[in-house]
Formats: structure tokens, sequence, C-alpha cells
């Protein structure tokens, strides 16, 4: 068993950058697939300094479907803040929010951050310095309660559900 | 009628660009601003995409997975980009419209010795205003 991990040690990564080589070089030929299994295996040898953490996903179908409600989102997002643009600048209410996190993995942090950015209004500004508040800037928002509500509600259950045991 | 609908999603991603720009001009200070490009932009770029896509895979044997990759990599870069220039900019305590919570303000001058450099993958929990290098894993 140490012995895999240590010629294996991200077995989420491996598959990811396959599949990425494939995408790369947009062919399924066997010799692609065999370079793009060695370039899996060999990149997380080479990078492993750079992640300190391996990435556990714990639920792999609630990471399909995160993904799918975050393109929904992110679609609908682009005509709320283009509507928002078009219309009068010197209606909206920007309003900066502390978004209390109880998430506590780098890379879950990461992706709640990336998805506050993408989804409506809302941009993520700053991380505290004890991790526990992310800093939110919002367009317009007259209720800020309900924002930390549904941002909670929506995507930061989701990912600790997939990357945290709960 | 392909042509009708990738016709459709060009100018689609064009008037979605074309309004993310609009925002910096017309939005008001510097927070405001970074949302036009961060979302407007992405999915006018990304129906851009598609659309090069779905014409490279009709025209050419085989289908053109390039683009799918570009979406991907612009939807992880962007909100990072958004995310280091609002932190940059509350670093230098830009004017704006929205006011500040009280506790990051706090927060700010306990650590205004400190440098911008706090992003959340090289963030330390125990010691974070200190930037210790992250200890090794290696085996």
């Amino acid at each position: 068993m140490k012995i895999i991990t240590r010629l294996l040690p991200h077995p989420v990564l491996s598959p990811t950058l396959t599949v990425l080589w494939l995408l790369l070089v947009n062919s399924i030929t066997p010799g692609q697939i065999f370079l793009g299994l060695f370039l899996g295996w060999v990149i997380p040898l080479l990078t492993l300094r750079f992640w300190p953490e391996a990435v556990n996903i714990h639920r792999p179908f609630a990471l399909l479907r995160y993904i799918g409600m975050l393109l929904l989102d992110i679609i609908l997002a682009n005509f709320t803040v283009a509507r928002l643009i078009l219309g009068d600048p010197d209606r909206l209410k920007p309003v900066f929010i502390e978004l209390p996190i109880i998430l506590t993995s780098d890379l879950a942090i990461s992706l709640l951050a990336n998805s506050i950015t993408l989804t409506p209004g809302t941009v993520s500004a700053r991380l505290s310095d004890d991790r526990r508040y992310l800093l939110v800037h919002a367009l317009n928002e007259t209720d800020p309660n309900a924002l930390i509500a549904a941002i909670k509600d929506r995507y930061e259950r989701p990912l600790q559900e997939i990357f945290e045991q709960c | 009628m392909l042509e009708y609908f990738l016709s459709f999603l060009i100018l689609t991603g064009a008037a979605l660009t074309f309004i993310g720009s609009l925002g910096l001009l017309r939005l008001k200070d510097f927070y405001m601003r970074l949302h036009g490009p961060t979302k407007a932009t992405t999915l006018g770029v990304g129906s851009l995409l598609i659309a090069s896509a779905i014409f490279f895979s009709s025209r050419d044997a085989g289908i053109s997975l390039h683009e799918i990759l570009i979406t991907l990599f612009l939807f992880i870069t962007a909100p990072v980009s958004a995310h280091l220039l609002a932190k940059a900019a509350l670093h230098l305590n830009l004017r704006s419209f929205a006011k500040m919570p009280i506790k990051s303000i706090k927060e700010k001058e306990g650590a205004s010795n400190g440098t911008i450099g706090t992003q959340i993958l090289e963030d330390n929990p125990s010691s974070s205003n200190t930037h210790a290098p992250k200890k090794s894993v290696q085996p």
C-alpha cells in the first residue's frame, strides 16, 4: 500500500492529466493514450512539492452535479450582470459582506472563492488571515444575510460534502 | 441551419463581451468594475469558443475539443486574477462606494506591516502573517 502511494501520490491528478493531454492533442490513438498515461504518472511525481495536500473526492457524482449547477449559474450570472451594467449605475447598491466559512482544505476554499466570483453579482475579495471569513463584494445587494445564506446553502455545503468528509 | 445557430452564438458572444467591457466604463468604483470582465466576458468568450468547436467539428473529420480546454482554463484563471486584483485594491485602500466591514479593516491594519501576498493556496493557518514557507511533504 505504501509503495503504491509513493509511486502514485495523486490518484485524482493523474487521470485528469491524462484526459487533459488527450484533449490537447485531439486524438485517441493507442500511442497518445500511452503517452498520456505516462505523463499522468510522471508529472505528479516531479511536482510533488507543489501539492502539499492530497486531493480526496469523497463523492464524485456530487462533484459532477456541482459542476453542472455551476455552469447554469454562470450563464444566469452573465445575464444578471449584463442587465445591471446596462441599467442605471447610480442605482446600484454595492456592498462588502463577510462570509463565514466552515471549509478547511485549501482546494475547497479556492473552489468556493472561484464559484463565488463566477456567479451572480459577487466577487470574492479576500480571505481573512485566520481563514474563517471570506470577504465578498456584491455588485447590487440589499439583503446581505440572504446572500450569505444562499452562498452557504448553494456552494459551500456541496463542496464540503465532496471534499471533506462530514 | 447550422450557420444560423453559429451566427447566433457568435453574435451573443460578441454582445456579452461588449457589455462586459462597457461595464468598465459605466460602473463607478474599482470593485464594481471588476464584475464586468469576470462575468459577462466569461460567457461571451465561452459562446464564441462553443461556436468555434461546432464549426470545426462539422467542417473537418473528427471533433475539435481544444476549445473546451480553453474554456476550462478561462473559468479557472478569470476568478483568480479578479481575486488578486480585489486583494491588491483592498491593500491600497482604494476608494469604494460599498462600506467596508469593520472587522476586515481592523484586521488589515493589524497586517499592514506584511505584504500583499496572502494568497489562498499559500496561506499558513497557524502563522498567517509571517509568510512561512509551506513544509514539504516529500516522503
